[in-house]
């Protein structure tokens, strides 16, 4: 068998195993949200935190716990990391300084975990654990919030009330993520991936002397990685390091975690507002353009065009033996185009073409199927921007499960969509334009340019992997990326939860021979079009310039 | 104003006391339950896989080593494993890539260069090696630098160095490499490979056979 045809049938078995989840765990999680009863040990949170979990929200009261909750969350981890060299279980690491120490903090409270540190040198026992993995839940159980309480918008109507913040956080993080992170765990550690507190100690080499290695609790970490789609890694080589991922079967169960529950959340979002053939629609529109981007990117990495891949005689720079060029794309397709991040071999070093596709993965706004919950809204809002765009074209007020598009309503889609176009152009230019910052990139030409262009893609869409020679560890970087990780991961979200209480509010509109059937294959390429034309249009000239260049080059 | 204020005031006291509950539910308890469970059931596992060879300790089987003299079988080049550079207690092993992009001249002259040295190293006097059998593995940098194996094509292409080296014969060498391949997982998933660790432990063990 080639690696062609493997590659293939490792598709087809992710495809297969994503499918069996996927009624099961989307009907769970619509359970979850929809629940009346509370689990003892919720009722134990809630009386932690003072709240009353029944009581009803409005979109602006569901958005201040969202901002309240993150706000403490940047700060706590920012003192963790500022206090580190005093903390105990810190394996003598000092305290990491002020620049990356906020950078980090954003970065793992925005779902993005991009990366300035290596975590093996840096982060000791308390910070990995106790700081850096909590994020790696709440952050990916605040996405699914978020996403929830837009569903309830379109499934409910003439109301101002979106759900309740703290039950929504609650849930998703004890009910969904606990449980599926340690399932997922102890796998990882069955397959070799460590678990324990050694610390830093000798192990013996073959050839004589001794390597130091890093012993931490690895495997509770990689679980909540993927499944929460964060990706940041326990290592500096995240998901390539044999330690987070050390056979075959690791990395494609990986690639799984990473994608089940965006897909699943569609399911998800189908039952609540009552129409599971909605909910395949979203299923159709997000799968049609991750197999895309797949088939794309296995022929590209196949093909290994660029000098140094042609003198190898394949595009084995910076991938593993153990996985291989055809699941090595496949894992760097649904990182990117997910918020996960994770990698299982290294962006910068495949072909023109394939370091493209993974950025232009992360334009699309990470929505196919995106992250925990920021999937699903991100692709809520391009359906409502199609159902617009095909109005326009009819002459017919646009509606979308039975609400109305209103000026209001597209307003507020809008913004969503431009925010985050905005962020990744304006920071990658003020970056090319003062002197400084280029110098942090350690490869020429295009390709340098597609460094900084990349770092600014995966922050502004809370991503978090990278084109990793540029060096991001300077106060520029740090301080950029961060505030655009901070400004793409919350600004839609204001949005996002203002058009839920703006729909919520309507009455349904009946469903006439004149509405538009978003539930048909017709929406799907509609939806798909809208897109990729959008996303086209909006970064071609930045693509042009960085890895169109290089890849028409070679 | 003021009660705005204190409704603030009042949620961010909500958000933290929401954080340190959650905190110690997957901050805590969760990581130490998932590691109880591991060290009771893998814990050779959960902590390293590490491999023996003599009664020592001589490494992990995940883990990929630098430094093996010709006698052994060469692992893949790892130019991108760095050192520990901010806590100068520790000569920690820094894992990661080289990040050069495909048209990088300096990553083409250490491909050129790699692959120059496996012709001229594998190659012995009645057995000449070809370019063309370089596969790419045995030329290229890993994602983490730690790659524990090569390609069955890269071990095949140095057993005649092996085997002159060290006294045995083609075909012993051949087989021991046989052995320590490992296809695909079901026959479909990851890449055919050898752990170079495991093999080189297998074939000092041969070679003190006699």
């Amino acid at each position: 068998m080639g690696p062609v045809l493997a590659g293939v049938l490792q598709l087809l078995a992710l495809i297969a195993a994503l499918a069996l989840a996927y009624i099961p765990l989307g009907n769970y999680m619509a359970r979850v949200y929809s629940s009346d009863e509370h689990w003892r040990v919720e009722k134990w949170v809630y009386k932690g935190i003072g709240a009353n979990p029944d009581t009803e929200m409005t979109w602006s009261a569901y958005l201040r716990g969202v901002l309240a909750f993150s706000a403490v969350g940047v700060l706590f981890l920012y003192l963790l990391m500022r206090l580190q060299g005093v903390l105990p279980g810190s394996l003598g690491f000092s305290s990491v300084n002020p620049a990356q120490s906020f950078n980090t903090a954003v970065s793992f409270v925005t779902n993005t975990n991009w990366q300035s540190y290596y975590g093996e040198q840096t982060m000791g026992h308390v910070v990995q654990t106790a700081g850096l993995a909590v994020q790696n839940f709440v952050s990916a159980a605040v996405g699914m919030a978020v996403a929830v309480a837009l569903v309830r918008g379109f499934a409910r109507s003439r109301t101002g009330e979106l759900g309740n913040f703290w039950s929504d956080l609650v849930r998703g993080t004890l009910r969904i993520l606990v449980p599926a992170a340690a399932i997922a765990a102890i796998v990882l550690v069955a397959c070799g991936v460590i678990q324990n507190f050694s610390g830093i100690h000798e192990v013996g080499q073959f050839m004589g002397g001794s390597q130091q290695w890093n012993g931490g609790a690895v495997a509770s970490q990689e679980a909540i990685k993927e499944i929460g789609t964060n990706g940041g890694g326990y290592f500096n080589a995240n998901s390539a390091h044999p330690f987070e991922n050390p056979t075959p079967f690791t990395n494609l169960f990986e690639i799984f975690l990473i994608l089940v529950i965006p897909f699943a959340l569609t399911r998800t979002f189908g039952v609540m507002v009552g129409s599971v053939k909605q909910g395949y629609a979203i299923l159709a529109t997000m799968f049609t353009i991750w197999l895309g981007f797949v088939a794309l990117m296995m022929w590209t990495e196949f093909a290994h065009h660029g000098p140094a891949l042609q003198a190898a005689g394949g595009a084995y720079e910076g991938k593993e033996v153990r996985f291989g060029v055809g699941v090595s794309s496949i894992f760097a397709v649904s990182t990117t185009l997910t918020s996960t991040g994770a990698v299982d071999s290294f962006h910068s070093s495949f072909t023109g073409l394939g370091g493209g596709i993974a950025m232009l993965g992360m334009m699309l706004g990470e929505i196919a199927p995106g992250g925990v919950g920021s999937g699903l809204y991100g692709m809520l809002v391009m359906a409502v921007i199609a159902v617009f765009i095909a109005g326009l074209m009819v002459g017919r007020t646009p509606e979308y499960l039975g609400k109305k598009i209103g000026t209001r309503d597209i307003k507020l889609a809008a913004c969503y969509i431009l925010i985050t176009p905005a962020l990744v152009l304006v920071f990658t230019g003020v970056s090319m334009a003062l002197p400084t910052p280029p110098h942090s990139m350690l490869n020429a030409g295009a390709h340098g340019f597609s460094e900084v262009l990349y770092a600014f893609t995966s922050a502004s869409n809370n991503n978090g992997s990278a084109f990793a020679g540029l060096n991001a560890n300077t106060d520029w970087f740090n301080t950029m990326t961060g505030l655009a990780m901070l400004l793409g991961r919350f600004l839609p979200m204001v949005f996002v939860l203002a058009l839920a209480g703006s729909l919520a509010e309507q009455k349904p509109v009946p469903v006439t021979a004149g509405t538009l059937r978003t539930e048909k294959p017709l929406f799907t390429g509609l939806l798909v079009g809208a897109i990729v034309i959008i996303t086209g249009l909006t970064y071609f000239p930045a693509l042009a310039l960085g890895p169109l260049a290089e890849g028409l080059a070679s | 104003m003021n009660s705005s204020v204190v409704n603030t005031a009042r949620l961010l006291g909500a958000g933290l006391r929401a954080l340190l509950v959650l905190t110690l539910v997957t901050g805590v308890i969760y990581p130490l339950v998932v590691t109880g469970i591991a060290q009771g059931l893998f814990p050779g596992r959960a902590n390293g896989s590490e491999i023996r060879a003599d009664g020592k300790v001589v490494g992990s089987s995940l883990i990929g080593q630098q430094g093996y003299s010709l006698d052994y079988f060469q692992p893949r080049p790892a130019n991108g494993l760095g050192e520990n550079s901010v806590n100068t207690q520790y000569k920690l092993i820094l894992s990661g890539a080289t990040n050069l992009s495909a048209d990088n001249q300096e990553l083409v002259k250490s491909v050129e260069e790699a692959k120059a040295r496996v012709l001229k190293d594998n190659s012995t006097p009645d057995h000449k090696v070809k370019p063309s059998q370089v596969p790419a593995d045995a030329v290229t940098s890993s994602g983490s630098g730690l790659d524990p194996d090569i390609s069955p094509a890269y071990a095949d292409l140095q057993v005649h160095r092996v085997a002159e080296r060290n006294g045995l014969t083609v075909a012993q060498v051949r087989k021991l490499v046989y052995d320590h391949t490992e296809g695909r997982t079901l026959g479909f998933i990851g890449e055919p490979r050898v752990n170079v660790l495991e093999l080189n432990i297998a074939l000092r063990a041969l070679v003190a056979k006699g």
